[in-house]
């Protein structure tokens, strides 16, 4: 990213499942500074809300952790959030990120979740190690 | 700031129709609780027909999806015909992305 860094948000949360909600609140509420519309920063929040979640779900295995999230605001109202975790890592990423596919066996997981991410931001990137964790970086440029 | 993000489920009956009426958001961790509600409810009732009225649902993310895709199932499995009423515009862009524009077993009313 060459534009200018104009401001960041760092947080650490305990991924468990009621931190879904304070994570897009707190994208939300930091994101009000550059005057989304209610569209965009809903669409932000979902994607956000999507990522943490299969953090939680996937690479936790609803047995808990550190998500690390950050935020960043560039010039030319380009946000770009990462969400990061040390669970246990995607063996294929490609295939993850295949609508509909899911390696919950028990719930009721759509499977959409990078569908959805991939959807709601200008560019997704995933970066992950069996066994270390995986960082989902969306960038969006509002309009 | 953190009350946005709760679902409040109310569950009625009327004859052989119950309905479910989600207020709030929809997200992994609220969809936990709604689907006990949900079930509790069809299991004791076995209605002819579940409605799901959606439109006060102002989020919902993918896992909101897995809830209602696993409702429907439920519902199939039962033999109660499922419903999804006025689903917000929230609900109609997560329906979107995963490409269900119509559901084959599910009626939608607007």
């Amino acid at each position: 990213m060459n534009a200018k860094k104009l401001n960041e948000l760092k947080v650490m949360l305990p991924a468990i499942s009621i931190n879904e909600g304070v994570a897009r609140a707190l994208v939300g509420a930091f994101c009000a500074q550059l005057n989304p519309t209610i569209e965009e920063i809903a669409d932000l929040k979902c994607a956000v809300s999507e990522a943490v979640t299969n953090s939680i779900v996937h690479a936790y295995r609803g047995e808990g952790g550190p998500l690390y999230i950050s935020v960043a605001l560039y010039e030319e109202r380009c946000v770009t959030v990462s969400v990061r975790d040390r669970g246990c890592g995607i063996p294929d990423v490609a295939l993850a990120r295949q609508p509909l596919f899911t390696t919950d066996k028990e719930g009721e997981r759509s499977g959409m979740g990078f569908a959805v991410m991939e959807t709601f931001t200008d560019s997704l990137r995933v970066h992950s190690r069996v066994g270390r964790g995986t960082t989902v970086t969306m960038k969006k440029r509002l309009l | 700031m953190i009350e946005e993000n709760k679902l409040k489920t109310t569950v009625t009956e009327k004859g052989k129709t119950l309905t479910v009426t989600l207020l709030g958001a929809i997200d992994h961790h609220q969809a936990a609780e709604a689907r006990k509600k949900i079930d509790t409810a069809l299991f004791k009732h076995r209605p002819e027909r579940l409605i799901l009225d959606l439109e006060g649902v102002d989020f919902m993310d993918s896992s909101g999806l897995g809830l209602i895709l696993g409702r429907a199932a439920l519902c199939e499995e039962l033999g109660t015909s499922l419903v999804l009423r006025r689903p917000s515009p929230r609900v109609k862009k997560i329906f979107a992305v995963a490409g269900i524009t119509r559901f084959s077993h599910i009626q939608t009313e607007e």
